[in-house]
């Protein structure tokens, strides 16, 4: 079975947000990046597929030259191929030409099923997996925390507001992952030294304009410092006082 | 008021390059990783208890790290001297005895035999101590003979197709957990260290005991115990080398031990400093924090100074072995400098902690006691410098 994972490259969590100059984007200076939380469950979910099912697994991501560190540690993990789809842009890009892009790699990698996070973490827009799944024309199920694939169908476990849905549907599939669905292995050591002889392409995509962009970035108000209201039992009238009146909470 | 102990998994990302290659880097982050998530919450427990973590080795056995610089046929991964010091780095970042264990075992208690063995030892031993079925130890030590380990006392007199052992070997790292035993006897009494040779001891050896090893200062979650050889009979081809060739064989596996001695000295330090660093943002005292102070901003600058110059030392004398070029000297001097850099950094990074420093809570005493290790074992400070200055008069 040919499965892809999509993975995207993102700040790490320590980054700073400053705005930068455009007034609507962030300055990236001096951040690190790391593939997005859930989109390593998306990968390993794809090799534990392969794992079970046969095949082959390989990682697909919209970003820059340097993202062929994230993928590189997925190859070490046991993913077989990666693909860059160069883009050195691509905080332009809006999940409808991010979700084309990658439609068309999947459908010319013959791939039967799709791995991608639940969201990516630095824009939170939630929609990739479920647009790509709509340019496929294949069946998508969101945020899954359970899954079973067998040939041509599967059945996954979601988790909604009311309780564990249970799924069924039939393959090709876009699955969007989402945290409990797995645990993410490390690299092996073996894995690692088998990267050398994996090739990560570069390839050209289609560049759709985007139809949604960002025209304003602000940063959320920064915090209130606390206050102390005093010390012990004596201080508690006060604090219920300013509770009460200050921060309308009782 | 009591700061909480700062957990190690906010220990801040070392941002350097290095110049590592792809795998190097990979290795280094996928050791990190592991070491804060799973030795880095077990470093304390096993310091208080004096309690050699199994459950750890398991885990650094399935990840493969006692195979980094062995080649694939053994099981290795091949990854290099360089790749390996920096996962006995990251280890000792969080856990000194972790660091020491690995250390112990690569170095000293798979590297002689994998070197110097005959084809049948190789195969009957190196694939099973890289595979983790039990762990090597290197018993040169002795009651009476350890900085001039060339006055070793126990004795091997040839019996048939055996050489038959008495004496004692102390201090010896894993060797509860050992399979096999590399040590060194005296063939040829009266001549000195050319009347050594070296052996390899199955821990089934009859005539062969291990003895309960001491307490110790530091270093209390790594494992070690004492060697006794009563008429112990190890076969001829179980010989390490040339019979007379043993101390120069040892001396030469103490070259390679001493680089990842180096990277684990190296590691205390770091981890010391990511602590200290850590505590003096947050720590107020005089209605600033420690770290705008200039006293304690000064001593974290001279402790950045010395990991930085430790490092250089010891990756340049890593990439030395692993181009296959002399590296005897510049061992010493890394291990001499990170060793004695460790010792520096722990005791400013207790003295940025104040009281809390002393106390067992934080992490920074048990780094100074295990940063003693590195001061002492596997030649102390002042072989280091007999070794150094040996080369450079010898070359001079
Ligand atoms: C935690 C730990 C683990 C160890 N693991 C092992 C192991 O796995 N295998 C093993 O074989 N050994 C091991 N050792 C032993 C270690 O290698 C020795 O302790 C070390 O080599 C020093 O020998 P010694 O203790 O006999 O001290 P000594 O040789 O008695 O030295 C005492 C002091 O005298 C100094 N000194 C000695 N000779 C000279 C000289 N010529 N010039 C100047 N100063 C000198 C020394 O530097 C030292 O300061 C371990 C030790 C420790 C603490």
């Amino acid at each position: 079975m040919k499965i892809v994972a999509c993975i995207k490259r993102v700040p790490t969590t320590e980054a700073q947000a400053k705005i930068a100059g455009d007034g609507k984007s962030l300055d990236n200076a001096g951040w690190q990046y790391m593939a997005s939380f859930y989109d390593e469950i998306a990968v390993e979910q794809a090799i534990l597929t392969k794992e079970k099912l046969g095949g082959e697994v390989t990682v697909v991501t919209l970003g820059p030259s340097a993202a062929s560190k994230e993928v590189r540690e997925f190859l070490a993990r046991g993913a077989d191929t990666g693909v860059i789809l160069k883009d050195d842009h691509p905080s332009m890009r809006d999940p409808r030409a991010t979700a084309k892009a990658l439609a068309a790699k999947v459908k010319a990698l013959g791939a039967e099923v799709v791995f991608v996070g639940r969201v990516a973490t630095d824009r939170d827009h939630s929609a990739v997996g479920a647009m790509l799944a709509t340019y496929l024309g294949w069946a998508c199920v969101t945020e899954a925390i359970g899954l079973e694939l067998s040939a041509g169908k599967g059945v996954a476990k979601r988790e909604t507001e009311h309780g564990v849905e249970t799924v069924e549907f039939s393959l090709p599939a876009v699955i969007t992952c989402n945290k409990g669905l797995n645990e993410p292995r490390r690299a092996s050591l073996k894995g690692i030294m088998a990267v050398k002889s994996k090739t990560i392409a570069e390839e050209a995509f289609e560049n759709v304009a985007a139809q949604v962009t960002v025209s304003k970035v602000e940063l959320p108000p920064a915090r209130k410092a606390g206050r102390i209201v005093g010390e012990g039992a004596a201080a508690v009238p006060a604090l219920i006082e300013a509770l009460r009146g200050e921060a309308r909470i009782l | 008021m009591q700061t909480e102990t700062p957990s190690p998994y906010t220990l801040p990302e070392i941002k350097h390059g290095f110049d590592l290659t792809q795998d190097q880097a990979m290795i280094r982050d996928m050791v990190r990783e592991f070491a804060l998530a799973e030795v880095a919450p077990l470093a304390h427990e096993i310091d208080e208890n004096h309690r050699f973590p199994e459950e750890t080795w398991k885990k650094i056995v399935e990840l493969g790290l006692p195979g980094i610089p062995f080649p694939e046929e053994y099981g290795g991964s091949n990854g290099g001297t360089l790749a390996y010091c920096l996962a006995v780095e990251e280890l000792s970042r969080v856990c000194g005895s972790t660091g020491l264990t690995l250390a112990a075992h690569v170095s000293l208690g798979t590297f002689p035999i994998y070197k110097w063995g005959n084809e049948r030892l190789k195969k009957a031993y190196v694939p099973k101590l890289i595979a983790g079925e039990y762990m090597g130890a290197y018993g040169l030590t002795e009651p009476n003979a350890g900085s001039d380990s060339g006055g070793t006392q126990t004795t091997a007199v040839k019996d048939g197709d055996h050489y038959v052992l008495n004496g004692a070997k102390c201090f010896i790292t894993n060797a509860n957990y050992a399979g096999t035993f590399i040590c060194t006897a005296v063939t040829e009494p009266g001549i000195g260290a050319k009347g050594i040779s070296a052996f390899v001891v199955p821990r089934d050896t009859k005539g062969f005991r291990i003895e309960k090893g001491e307490q110790k200062l530091g270093m209390r979650g790594s494992d070690w115990a004492s060697l006794v050889f009563q008429d112990a009979r190890i076969p001829k081809d179980h010989l390490l080398g040339p019979e007379g060739e043993g101390f120069k064989t040892f001396m030469k596996t103490l070259d390679g031990g001493r680089v990842s001695i180096a990277a684990l000295s190296l590691g205390i330090a770091q981890g010391a400093y990511d602590v200290a660093l850590a505590y003096a943002k947050e720590r107020e005292a005089f209605g600033k924090h420690l770290s705008e102070l200039q006293a304690v901003q000064f001593k974290l600058a001279n402790m950045a100074m010395d990991i930085e110059a430790s490092r250089h030392l010891v990756y340049h004398a890593a990439r030395l072995k692993d181009a296959n070029l002399p590296y005897a000297k510049e061992a010493a001097m890394a291990k001499l400098m990170a060793s004695e850099c460790s010792m520096r950094v722990t005791y400013d990074a207790i003295q940025i902690h104040g009281g809390y420093g002393y106390s067992r809570e934080y992490p920074v005493e048990r780094m100074w006691r295990d940063a003693k290790l590195c001061v002492i074992g596997e030649g102390t400070s002042e072989v280091q410098r007999m070794i150094i200055s040996r080369n450079i008069l010898r070359n001079s």
